[in-house]
């Protein structure tokens, strides 16, 4: 009998259908590595294991989960801990300020009675036992073979170890069968990385089964017996690790069944016109750091940037408008523009629709005229007439181009008065387009230019964009986490992983390419053998 | 009924509770027989008195700073530009606006610096302007015993030395506005200088808002990440908003004082800055969103308040309750107003 059983798990949030009949199970021992892209429906299913308060918030799951034989219905984390399942999160989830012995033994606390805990009858008024909170801690450390004082800091700790004080709380837990790694070797460093995954190994030796997730391609082949692939939340592949290649991974992974069509034609382009340039280029942004790249543009071009998420892919665009600290050398054309200073890159022709809409891209309390008109307004002196020394905002002249844009790109509100606040996102996204269309820019960044859109709207998204490159010959750098939406469009797709470019890649390279890629691998460096 | 709500939704409900309840209290009024003609007066004239005082909080709204609590700075340059001017022994409108003239440039200064200050504790502009206020009016309460002021219609008649805590405006420009091109409509007095001045002020506000410099100043306020991105420098935004904020503040302290006949020193500055910001609340501005109509509506309503308020309440109830009442509801607005403050209104 299997240890966990996980039988057609069904999840809906709202309309959308996240996860669609998902069947797998793991035995005593077992590490299992779980596989998908971003959004196929992997943190779904680990909150729903965990019993995350967002499932019930969100009406529930359909299908059977048991452990041990036993039915098994999670409706918050502590159900979960009853069972034996623990998770170590993708983020840390320790407190600086608590000793290692602190964070490992938190909430479960060994306590000596007192006189407190005697008259209140309660565990929570009883004294700590320090002493032997402080041997099982260096128990669990033993385990995972880590040699630390349990009783220094969290806060001053590098961050691999804070990962293995994670698994150290989980594995102090007596009852644990089964430990849910999310995406664990995502902030380690490679050797730091390869130590955890002989720990891991150690752990299945416990009999502890593991549902390890990550997108690290090489270390699912090395560690896990059997593998599990999700996309669009369908089940696709069960598997014996060793049957499958890594290149065959890779291909299930990305593969979509809807093919799309592209909506470009491929373009003409002269290799020697370069019109951005970006030499040793380093973007400090939290979360997507770029880490000195080097990448060359070429005029008329529609380049796409693609990657995981956290992987950098963000930051390029935002560096190059200077609006995170940037380190490194930008040529537009010939022209160096200064870092770290947004108006130099706007008054040289660059304009960007950021990826937080709401939060950089619309200024919500203010008319759809005024948020179409600024940018050219600021900088290019458009949309003002002069009264007396003054210039002034010319309001006639703001809302007929209002108007204008309004009806060309089918933008869905009551007048060219309304603020953006009260737009829907598709409406929204038209909006800042329609900014950067006044501003008829040599190059337009343009981040996430879909993420929350119906589909509808998507293609009339991106067919403007293709249209602005078609009749103003305008350069784009698209940046999307939806690899599909990069094919339809771009000339050229640059995969970031780890705050580098791994590869560029063209629209018809095959899935098994673009999902090494994201992997951090180039198609000529795998083989199989290495495992 | 659809037209009924819409009114309702763009009147609000704070302003609607105002609104009834000064109805309440005219009805009372003309039932006690107070003269009304007299009350109307007395409206208009605390209207065009504080209106530039609650006009200074748009700027400081509209550049991102939030409301001005920090209002005692401008108010403290436009008490000393008026002193210097007693100080020169000028009279009538030449000390009007030898005031104005002393007053501008010094609040500019100490706006800008003030505004230095404000972008580095940002998200924290409210408090730290508040306890700023009290510090700027404790340090001038020395400054005034020990400035070297000569003139016996300013310092103690005796000892001679140290500002009074009131100075009467009396020989100078006690209500020059005031009476100027004044007329009676029905017996009832309108200030015609005081409210040209309001307009006229009101006007070259609004007139900035349209220019590029008004726009940018506003877009900084409104959503800082997109003024980034739009290569507009905020922190200088912030700055010149702050400085307007202290300028008009300057003003305002002046064209109240002459329509007063006194300037008042010491501690009085303290208490400029609620009533200003409850009025801009009452008129329905939130602290991140502010038009010179909440202004106008604003400081109507809240004076209006007070002005009838204050008789009424002396003669049905015993002591100085008015005083009370004022307090109760000029604080109860802010708070509510606070409260709200992430909210659209």
């Amino acid at each position: 009998m299997a240890l966990l059983e996980i039988k057609n798990i069904c999840k809906k949030y709202g309309e959308n259908q996240v996860l669609e009949d998902i069947s797998f199970k793991i035995d005593q021992g077992e590490i299992l590595g779980l596989l998908g892209e971003n959004g196929a429906g992997k943190s779904t299913l680990m909150n729903i294991l965990f019993g995350m308060p967002v499932i019930h918030n969100t009406g529930g799951y359909e299908g059977e989960i048991s452990v041990d034989g036993q039915n098994y219905k999670p409706k918050n984390p502590t159900d979960a801990m009853k069972f034996g399942i623990g998770m170590v999160h993708q983020e840390f989830m320790l407190i600086p300020g608590f000793s290692i012995t602190e964070n490992i033994k938190l909430n479960r606390e060994n306590t000596k009675s007192s006189l407190t805990g005697k008259l209140t009858k309660s565990n929570k008024l009883n004294r700590l036992d320090t002493k032997s909170m402080k041997s099982d801690a260096d128990e669990a450390l033993k385990k995972l073979d880590l040699k630390i004082d349990s009783l220094l800091q969290v806060e001053n700790l590098p961050v691999g170890y804070k990962q293995f004080i994670e698994i150290a709380r989980e594995i102090d837990k007596t009852n644990l069968k089964i430990l849910i790694l999310d995406e664990p070797t995502a902030v380690l460093t490679e050797s730091e990385a390869r130590d955890f995954l002989e720990i891991i190994k150690t752990l299945a030796d416990f009999n502890i089964a593991v549902l390890f997730i990550t997108h690290r391609l090489e270390e699912i082949k090395s560690i896990t017996d059997n593998i599990v692939i999700i996309r669009d939340g369908k089940l696709i592949e069960t598997a014996k690790t060793a049957d499958v290649s890594i290149k065959d991974m890779a291909k299930l992974m990305v593969g979509r069944d809807i093919s799309t069509s592209r909506l470009r034609k491929n373009k003409q382009l002269d290799d020697k016109d370069i019109i951005l340039e970006l030499d040793s280029f380093s973007v400090n942004m939290p979360g997507e750091q770029v880490k000195s790249i080097n990448l060359k543009v070429r005029k008329g071009e529609i380049l796409g940037i693609g990657g995981l998420a956290g992987q950098g892919k963000v930051g390029i665009a935002n560096g190059i408008m200077g609006l995170y600290p940037t380190t490194g050398k930008i040529y537009k054309g010939t022209n160096r523009i200064p870092v770290n200073n947004p108006r130099a890159a706007l008054m040289d022709s660059i304009a960007f629709l950021s990826e937080d809409r709401k939060g950089v891209g619309l200024l919500l309390d203010n008319s759809i005229d005024l948020n179409i008109a600024y940018t050219s307004l600021e900088i290019k002196n458009e949309f003002l007439k002069k009264v007396g020394f003054f210039n002034v905002i010319d309001g006639n002249k703001v809302k007929s181009h209002a108007d204008k844009m309004i009806e060309d790109l089918d933008i869905r509100c009551t007048s060219s008065k309304q603020n953006t606040r009260f737009l829907s996102g598709g409406n929204q996204q038209k909006v800042c387009i329609a900014r950067a269309l006044t501003l008829k820019p040599d190059l337009l960044l343009v981040s996430e230019p879909t993420r929350g859109i119906d589909i509808g709207a998507k293609n009339l998204v991106l067919e403007t964009l293709i249209k602005l490159n078609e009749e103003y010959n305008t350069t784009i750098i698209i940046t999307s986490s939806e690899l599909a939406e990069l094919k339809q469009v771009s000339d050229r797709i640059a995969i970031i992983t780890e705050g580098s470019i791994t590869s560029i890649l063209t629209p018809e390279d095959s899935d098994e390419k673009y999902g090494l890629a994201m992997s951090g691998k180039k198609y000529e460096e795998v083989t199989d053998d290495e495992y | 009924m659809m037209s009924i709500k819409k009114t309702y939704e763009k009147i609000g409900f704070p302003r609607l509770i105002i609104i009834v309840f000064i109805i309440v209290l005219l009805v009372a009024a003309a039932s006690l027989k107070i003269p009304l003609s007299g009350i109307y007066s007395d409206i208009l004239i605390r209207f065009g008195m504080n209106a530039i005082l609650v006009l200074a909080m748009v700027p400081a709204i509209k550049s991102g700073i939030g409301l001005n609590f920090n209002l005692p700075l401008g108010v403290i340059f436009g008490l000393f530009g008026a002193l210097v001017s007693m100080e020169l022994g000028l009279h009538g409108w030449t000390s009007l606006f030898a005031s104005l003239l002393i007053a501008v440039p010094l609040a500019t200064c100490g706006g800008y610096l003030y505004g230095l200050m404000l972008n580095k504790v940002k998200g924290q502009e409210m408090t730290v302007g508040n306890y700023v206020g009290f510090s700027i009016v404790s340090f001038m309460c020395i400054v005034w015993t020990i400035a070297p002021f000569k003139s016996p219609e300013l310092v103690w008649a005796m000892g001679g030395t140290g500002l009074r805590t009131t100075v009467s405006l009396e020989n100078t420009m006690e209500k020059i506005l005031d009476n100027f091109l004044s007329f009676k409509l029905f017996n009832v007095t309108i200030p015609t200088g005081l409210l040209l001045s309001v307009g006229l002020l009101s006007f070259l506000f609004w007139f900035f808002t349209k220019t590029k410099s008004g726009i940018a100043m506003e877009v900084a306020g409104s959503n800082e990440n997109f003024a980034v991105s739009n290569g507009v420098d905020v922190n200088k935004e912030r700055i010149k908003g702050t400085v307007l904020s202290t300028v008009l503040g300057a003003i305002g302290i002046i064209i109240y004082s002459q329509s007063f006949g006194f300037l008042q020193l010491y501690n009085a500055p303290l208490y400029v800055a609620m009533p200003a910001v409850a009025s801009i609340l009452i008129g329905g501005a939130t602290v991140s969103h502010a038009k010179i109509s909440h202004v106008l509506i604003g400081t109507l309503l809240f004076q209006s308040v007070l002005v009838i308020a204050l008789p009424v309440i002396n003669i049905i109830s015993e002591g100085s309750m008015s005083e009370i009442v004022r307090v109760i509801v000029s604080n109860g607005i802010i708070l509510y107003a606070l409260t709200r403050s992430g909210g659209v209104e």
